[in-house]
């Protein structure tokens, strides 16, 4: 794989997590019911630095937990390399909550199904909203996001990295094509 | 936790063949399964769709109840099998026994054997997964693994420290499979009992040998008192109950002298009064319950990932 273009940097990643922020306030008409669950490793990155933005905007904390599907995926047999089970981390109660499910990448759908499946073992939320920074369209299940950092149509064979500094040192999204 | 890492193992066979790695890759994932025991919803579908047959030879409970809760709280199908109410009766061979087992399409068998060695001749002879619940005087791996993630949950770090295990030596599999498990992970161990019950050259697996309670409880961050089988002791080279108490008890007078924080672990059932005093079965340095919920977690990662093994030669995943 190389590297076809970036298509969001350090500046744009910033912004558009400040405009979700406030989509997130503005669509539940405030924090107070709302919780955010990211989905390991990037979402919940993502989840950390949303909660950070609302927390400037409307200056009170909401909860941000992690989410691990591994034991909820439908492909364990398929895929060739083997997961490896983390913890999930969500120390406050999503019963009756608002969840703000948070991810890097939309694309299949499957990780939300799995995802959908691992929160709802863990209390009733009243909603399960869906935050991502890129969606990349190429959906095989019913699955929409509410909030999205940025749109981009890609080619079935392209991979879209989300690079966070947290993780891979600076904040940047790039399309990757197979080479040749 | 180092990644990608890569479980190639089918079997869980002992802790002989396993690398230090490999034992804290178990622990590391025994972890994450320990959050799912403490839900209220304690159940993810992993392993949904598999079959898990508990094949017993030698009565048990504790180990039984265990592995059957681990398979479901992994959404597994379980079949239990106690040898005394089965064809076994009627002179059916192990490997027959395994390979009809395997042709009902069952994913994992969790043994329990009176011989050492049975398990790993059953994985030889299958393609399925085998997971050794005891065999004989051999191995009894998820009861060694589940000490060790016990110890690391006090504890912390375990390297350089010292764990005294006590008690029949001889004959027992859990101390075997701790021996083999804490030494690789850097634990320095004593087993103390009295001299019949230790085995001549068991030095050489790393260990220290005392036949004094005091002696090898004094500088000891935990010990593990094992059972005494009574009723394994078939030519009387066991000491008399209440003489063993009075010589290797533990006592809460014998804890006075060691480590204040000395943690005291029993893989039960605990014989009060032989092993160890009712008081300090139950005193709060006891961790015995703890064990037992941890024994849950550990076996729910030993099913999980023996589910899981990948042949790293090759591509495509069994």
């Amino acid at each position: 794989m190389k590297e076809k273009s970036i298509v969001l940097d350090q500046e744009t990643v910033s912004r558009s997590l400040v405009r979700m922020a406030h989509e997130i306030i503005e669509k539940n008409k405030g924090v107070g019911n709302i919780c955010l669950v990211g989905i390991r490793t990037r979402g919940v990155f993502i989840a950390n630095r949303l909660a950070e933005n609302i927390k400037k905007i409307e200056g009170r904390d909401v909860p941000a937990g992690t989410l691990d599907i591994t034991l909820y995926r439908d492909d364990l047999t398929l895929i060739a390399y083997q997961p490896v089970v983390h913890k999930t981390e969500i120390d406050f109660d999503i019963s009756g909550k608002d969840v703000v499910l948070v991810d890097d990448v939309l694309y299949s759908g499957r990780t939300i199904r799995c995802a959908l499946d691992a929160l709802i073992d863990l209390g009733r939320p009243n909603t399960i909203q869906l935050a991502v920074l890129i969606d990349r369209g190429h959906r095989e299940l019913p699955i929409r996001p509410d909030y999205v950092g940025k749109n981009i149509p890609t080619a079935k064979d392209e991979t879209v990295q989300v690079r966070l500094a947290e993780t891979d040192g600076k904040d940047e999204v790039v399309i990757m094509e197979k080479n040749g | 936790m180092a990644e990608p890492a890569v479980w190639t193992k089918k079997d869980l066979l002992g802790l002989e063949y396993l690398s230090a790695e490999e034992i804290k890759f178990i622990l590391d994932t025994a972890d994450s399964f320990k959050e799912v025991t403490t839900r209220e919803i304690k159940k993810v579908p992993a392993l949904r769709g598999k079959t898990v047959v508990n094949l017993f030879y030698e009565p048990s409970t504790r180990t039984r109840i265990s592995f059957e809760l681990a398979a479901k709280r992994l959404s597994a199908d379980v079949i239990n099998i106690a040898a005394e109410t089965s064809s076994i009766k009627k002179g059916e061979t192990l490997i027959d026994t395994g390979r009809n087992i395997e042709a009902l399409k069952a994913d994992i068998i969790v043994m329990r054997h009176n011989y050492s060695g049975s398990a790993n001749m059953l994985a030889r002879h299958l393609n399925m997964s085998v997971v050794n619940a005891g065999d004989g005087w051999h191995e009894h791996p998820t009861q060694a693994l589940l000490d060790i993630f016990t110890l690391r949950e006090k504890l912390g770090n375990i390297e350089g420290r010292e764990v005294t295990i006590v008690g029949d030596i001889a004959h027992s599999r859990v101390a075997r499979s701790n021996i083999w498990g804490l030494t690789k992970l850097g634990v320095r161990v004593t087993v103390c009992a009295p001299k019949m019950l230790i085995p001549v050259g068991i030095e050489a697996m790393g260990v220290s040998v005392s036949n004094n309670i005091d002696e090898a409880l004094k500088d000891a961050d935990a010990v593990n008192v094992l059972r005494m089988q009574f009723e394994r002791d078939e030519q009387g080279a066991f000491p008399k109950q209440m003489e063993y108490f009075k010589k290797f008890g533990i006592t809460e007078e014998r804890l006075r002298k060691a480590k204040p924080e000395l943690i005291v672990m029993h893989p039960g059932p605990i014989n009060r009064g032989i092993e160890m005093s009712s008081e300090v079965a139950d005193c709060p340095q006891s961790v015995i319950l703890d064990q037992v919920t941890n024994g849950i977690a550990v076996r729910m990662a030993a099913l999980f990932l023996v589910s899981q093994a990948r042949d790293i030669k090759n591509e495509n995943p069994h």
